[in-house]
């Protein structure tokens, strides 16, 4: 008798399925394996809770080729790569490399990958600290709100004040935040705050295309959309007194946070080398699992180029934020009358990079070029890249929430610096899909609820508002938690949005 | 069989697909759902052209490129397209993509944007023959 389609189409579904399906193993609470097979080189390991592992393991069912953990697993194939394939909490599918993921690299042997930068080059987060509180805020907060809304510019063709030439963009690439205070934009304080002082030693602006260079002409101090954002913040409750007050935090301040990053300039150098890398990954006879990882060697011209046009673009993000920064100051000076100085950054950090550092493996110091995808440096206390007046508390890390729910300041622990190459979580994590998204919720709606709730939105698009909903993203209480039961991270403060500027 | 283009669900982006009857036309569909996330594109009135070339040693990657390409021409001229015609012309080691796309300025208010594309990526890049008369083109954009 001859079987009907459909049970047998499904059984073939289910064994395809099986046969793609990436196997995990629980090693430790919050922290999984997966272990090493065929062409892995190392394995890959997730940190989360059962809850959140469920749901990855879920969504590889519905998705056998395209999920966070077969991502995470084709990393591991790449060559050099150290110890594991790293995933944090907020993980999610990306393109190539799963978002909220860490590769590190032997800096003889290893190879610089496109999907482990990706695009969106240097995409990070700057915060600033004011000496307001809520209380004293409130009777302006619709006037702040309306203000930075005017300040900021955002979403789609949206263009900046400052038009720079073509030589100036070079300045740019080679100075990063730098060639903002330079041109009058930001504090010199600031630089103490960023990563890396705000300006990657190694770029080479000659790297860069004329293209790339054309589309920051009149995009520097802009905040693009998508998930970019700039968001007033309160300090809803401190976890640790001690270390709060070592980042200058207390309970009721209001904070900036802002989200973004290298622009069209860091997109293009992505699609640019993206060409340039798959040529590369052909010559050097590279096997990649996912053409998004297309790679070359780091010690290969090819390498070479791509790490210093990444270097570039990740200084273009640095000003970029220091503008926006400067821009924010303005508000802040216009609608509460006070001097710029007293709008300090607490620390600005990037995302989608590629950095040389010096890590124990095997307990031998090597130096390694640690490529982190939506995830963030997250260093310990004492380490030589944190900022002096916080070297005793270790590197704030921020974790950017939704315009609905929480976001962090943590600090980086000695153990992360031994389990994560001093790595840590960038954000809440998607869950749901942008069109998905668009088809539960509507702009309108999502800005009613949230004002509700005391969060004044101002956007520049209802659609961009739908495919950003707090909804669509994962529990960032249950996913920093994660972190910092594990001890990745501890737990600062706690922020509650306030007014939220989406493009 | 008529061209049509749609969006795909990806957890973080988004994915792109345009169908044709010919690669030509599956690529100026794909052109349309890039831009159907940016703007109303049905707005978005086709009088300005734009002359785009691009070559690339396989379709997939001439795909990636020429979608790149358009997102250049949309930051350097400050435009949006909504009408795309393509050529493609295969050489002996690779292929050659003529377009000439059809927009106007971006207008804030008529073309209600919405997200901006970044870049195309390799990401679920398929370029399929799905029939006797239609063509595939599809791949995740980064928004």
């Amino acid at each position: 008798m001859q079987k009907s389609f459909w049970p047998s189409a499904l059984w073939t579904f289910k064994a395809y399925r099986d046969e793609k399906m990436v196997k995990t193993e629980s090693v430790d609470q919050d922290v999984w394996e997966i272990p090493r097979s065929g062409k892995m080189n190392v394995p890959g390991r997730v940190w989360a809770n059962k809850a959140l592992m469920d749901a990855l393991q879920e969504e590889a069912g519905e998705k056998p080729e395209w999920n966070a953990l077969n991502q995470i697993q084709n990393v591991a194939m790449l060559p050099g790569i150290q110890k594991y394939s790293l995933a944090l909490p907020d993980v999610h599918c990306g393109y190539g490399a799963a978002v909220g993921s860490v590769g590190a690299f032997g800096w003889e042997e290893g190879v610089i990958a496109f999907g482990l930068i990706g695009f969106d080059i240097n995409c990070g987060l700057q915060t600033l600290a004011t000496p307001f509180t809520e209380a004293e805020v409130l009777p302006k907060k619709k006037e702040l709100a309306d203000a930075l809304y005017k300040t900021i510019p955002a979403g789609l063709g949206s263009s900046g004040k400052i038009k720079l030439s073509l030589d100036q963009v070079d300045e740019v690439l080679e100075k990063g935040a730098r060639f903002a205070l330079e041109n009058g934009y930001g504090l010199k304080e600031d630089l103490h705050f960023l990563e890396e002082s705000g300006r990657m030693q190694n770029a080479d602006a000659s790297l860069v295309s004329v293209d790339a260079k054309e589309r920051l002409k009149s995009q520097l101090g802009t905040l693009g959309s998508g998930n970019h954002y700039l968001e007033v913040q309160v300090v809803e409750r401190v976890f640790d007194e001690k270390s709060a007050r070592a980042l200058g935090l207390f309970e009721g301040q209001i904070l900036v946070s802002i989200h973004c990053g290298s622009r069209g300039l860091g997109h293009q150098v992505g699609a640019d080398s993206l060409e340039a890398l798959d040529k590369a990954t052909k010559k050097y006879n590279l096997f990649v699992p996912d053409r998004e990882l297309v790679c070359a060697p780091i010690q290969s011209e090819e390498g070479q180029n791509y790490l210093k046009a990444v270097n570039a673009a990740t200084n273009c993000a640095f000003a970029n934020r220091e503008v926006l920064a400067h821009l924010t100051r303005g508000a802040f000076e216009r609608v509460m009358g006070i001097k710029e100085k007293e709008v300090c950054t607490l620390y600005g950090v990037g995302h989608n990079t590629a950095k040389v550092e010096k890590h124990k493996v095997d307990s031998k110091t090597r130096k390694l070029l640690v490529q982190r995808k939506g995830s963030t440096r997250g260093f310990g206390p004492g380490s030589r890249d944190v900022p002096e007046k916080y070297a005793r508390v270790g590197q704030p890390v921020i974790v950017g929430g939704t315009m609905g729910t929480h976001s962090y300041v943590l600090t980086g622990t000695e153990k992360a610096m031994k389990e994560t190459f001093g790595s840590a979580l960038h954000g809440a994590g998607r869950t749901l899909s942008r069109v998905k998204a668009l088809r539960t919720w509507n702009g309108e709606s999502v800005v009613q609820d949230l004002a509700r709730k005391g969060i004044l939105v101002r956007g520049h698009g209802l659609k961009g508002i739908a495919e950003e909903a707090p909804g669509a993203y994962k529990d960032i209480d249950e996913v920093v938690d994660v972190v910092a039961r594990a001890g990745l991270c501890k737990k600062v403060v706690r922020v509650k949005p306030w007014i939220v500027v989406k493009g | 069989m008529d061209c049509m283009f749609e969006l795909f669900e990806h957890q973080a982006d988004v994915g792109v697909r345009g169908i044709g009857r010919s690669w030509e036309e599956a690529f100026q569909e794909t052109a349309k759902a890039l831009f159907s996330i940016m703007v109303r594109i049905e707005r978005v009135k086709h009088v300005h052209p734009v002359r785009v070339q691009v070559r690339a040693p396989d379709l997939g990657a001439l795909l990636v490129k020429f979608l790149n390409a358009l997102l250049v021409a949309r930051d350097k001229k400050g435009m949006v397209f909504s009408a795309f015609d393509v050529v493609l012309t295969q050489g002996k080691e690779d292929w050659a993509l003529t377009c000439t796309a059809r927009g106007e300025k971006l207008n804030v208010v008529r073309h209600e944007p919405g997200t901006e594309v970044k870049a195309a990526s390799y990401s679920e890049l398929v370029l399929k023959k799905t029939g006797a008369k239609e063509f595939l083109a599809q791949c995740i954009v980064d928004v």
